[in-house]
């Protein structure tokens, strides 16, 4: 049985990472075309040479960082908010929560494509940063949500009673408890704003694109091997950033045990 | 510091970003130059779009299917005692997602085409080509890479959380392990499941990119259809009510769904 649980497992795994692979080895490759012709660094030498690759990158980041710092900023507050609310305004928040998550990705795209039209709001970095904090704020909202739930508010009232204005009491109780729930959104908003296409794909201006929508327009010609070598050394990060958080986290309960 | 003006600001983001859009998109598919019409939906009911949204919900339930079929006995695998290493197996099955799934996708269609990476492989192996991509295959494998993850993690957190004194108890009172299966982990699962279901059918259904990457332009779904009418043919009423009739299936599954008891705190990715 063992055995049989074992290939199923690998089996899956390899398909999964079959493209990654692909997309690594030839990131490597001496040709354009995908055939072996040898092994070659010139595409990552071209990662930092290319400009086009280079904007693209640059706006990528750029939209990631503000959209997921701003959609972590109102996401937090409103999960605080909400979850002073009772009866129909929190099953009203709630639900208008839910429709940016189980909306399809092409109507979010195409309908605020359509307001950015008739709002008159420039395509470009504003219409992509907006639209990005919109998809992003219901996955904060839903990380920070039970973290509150989890926590005692009678803290939060201790620490008002004993002085503290409300903000200090924010800081230093709340936000502790929350953390966690803030920083799992943090990261989600993150990685939703650089892996999005299909809404920025209705909502890029000329001359802003994404590292996806980069790609898109390049798979029709054939993509360049300088994009597998930006991906690859995207995912080398995160791959180190998931390694170097987890040495950490082993090395903290390690401690705990020790003590 | 803790009252329900903290959701204010949001609330007239959501006010202006997620309500307004939706209106615009009803209003469009109903009036053509300020009049009030119809036309954007009779438009609808012709034999190439009903073949394309009939296409389209059957491409997301047979991917949705085959995802769970291998979702499930993978999720049983890693929630199960005997497994080491669990927690990497399931960090390497999230993992590729953190690559860009449009880049995945495309290096998919180098794998599969018709002189690519397998082909060559089967050639020198002595056997025949294989026609992978460009077709209604090929389509539907591109749903099931991209979107296996989001079945497995739901299942695997719902079936982490069975109490496995439960599991015991069925064995003690002299159910087989078919038994135990149908009557306690198959059904404490559910929630996981339908969470499941939701996350792979809902983007199976609304997809323009992978049939535009794997299909060759050759398989048509409904999201190609609104795609072109917002980037080429230009009709936003059409695109819009094309929009209207794909967020009611999408409501009606939700609501068939939900019943289910999906969406709540059991069944949550979170």
């Amino acid at each position: 049985m063992k055995w049989i649980k074992r290939s199923y497992v690998s089996l899956i795994l390899l398909i999964m990472y079959a493209p990654v692979a692909v997309l690594m080895v030839f990131s490597f490759n001496d040709s354009k075309l995908p055939i072996w012709k040898g092994f070659t660094l010139d595409w990552y030498s071209k990662v930092f040479s290319d400009t086009g690759i280079k904007q693209a990158i640059l706006y990528t980041l750029i939209v990631a960082l503000v959209s997921s710092l701003i959609a972590t900023v109102i996401g937090t507050l409103a999960a605080m908010g909400i979850h002073r609310m009772t009866g129909w305004q929190k099953r009203l928040a709630i639900n208008v929560t839910y429709i940016p998550m189980l909306s399809p990705d092409i109507v979010i795209g195409i309908s605020l494509m359509m307001l950015f039209n008739v709002l008159h709001i420039p395509f470009g970095l504003p219409s992509l940063i907006i639209s990005h904090i919109t998809f992003s704020i219901p996955y904060v909202i839903f990380a920070v949500m039970p973290k509150l739930k989890q926590m005692n508010y009678n803290l939060y009232e201790a620490a008002l009673d004993l002085g503290a204005s409300p903000w200090y009491a924010f800081k230093k109780v709340i936000l502790p408890e929350i953390m966690p729930g803030v920083l799992a959104g943090t990261f989600i908003a993150f990685t939703l704003s650089i892996d999005d296409f299909v809404v920025s794909f209705f909502n890029k201006g000329a001359g802003v694109d994404t590292l996806p929508i980069k790609i898109y327009s390049m798979a029709r010609k054939g993509v360049n091997p300088t994009i597998n070598a930006v991906s690859t050394l995207m995912f080398a990060t995160i791959i180190i950033v998931l390694v170097v958080s987890n040495l950490k986290a082993n090395q903290k309960v390690k401690e705990a045990k020790m003590q | 510091m803790n009252r329900k003006s903290l959701a204010y600001p949001y609330m007239i983001w959501a006010g202006i970003f997620i309500i307004v859009p939706l209106v615009l998109i009803v209003y469009f598919s109903f009036f053509v130059d300020g009049q009030f019409t119809l036309a954007n939906y009779t438009k609808f009911i012709e034999d190439y779009y009903i073949a394309a949204m009939v296409r389209s919900i059957g491409f997301a339930f047979v991917s949705t299917a085959i995802c769970l079929l291998l979702a499930y006995p993978l999720a049983m695998i890693l929630a199960g005692k005997e497994m080491s290493n669990k927690s990497i197996i399931l960090l390497l099955v999230i993992l590729p997602m953190w690559m860009n799934s449009l880049l995945r996708t495309y290096a998919w269609a180098n794998l599969l085409e018709n002189n690519g990476v397998i082909n060559n492989l089967l050639n020198a192996m002595g056997l025949p080509s294989v026609k992978f991509l460009y077709g209604n295959g090929g389509v539907i494998f591109g749903m099931v890479y991209n979107f296996f993850p989001f079945m497995v993690l739901p299942i695997y957190n719902a079936l982490a959380k069975i109490d496995h004194k439960l599991i015991e108890a069925s064995y003690d009172l002299g159910a087989n392990k078919w038994t135990t299966f149908k009557k306690v982990t198959l059904p404490l699962s559910m929630p996981g499941i339908v969470t499941g279901i939701i996350m792979v059918f809902m983007p199976s259904l609304t997809t323009f990119l992978i049939t535009r990457l794997l299909g060759g332009g050759k398989v048509m779904l409904i999201g190609n259809i609104i795609e072109e009418q917002f980037t080429r043919t230009g009709d936003m009423g059409f695109g819009s009510a094309v929009s209207m009739i794909l967020m009611i299936i999408v409501l009606i599954t939700l609501g068939i769904m939900s019943r289910k008891g999906a969406l709540d705190e059991e069944g949550g990715l979170f």
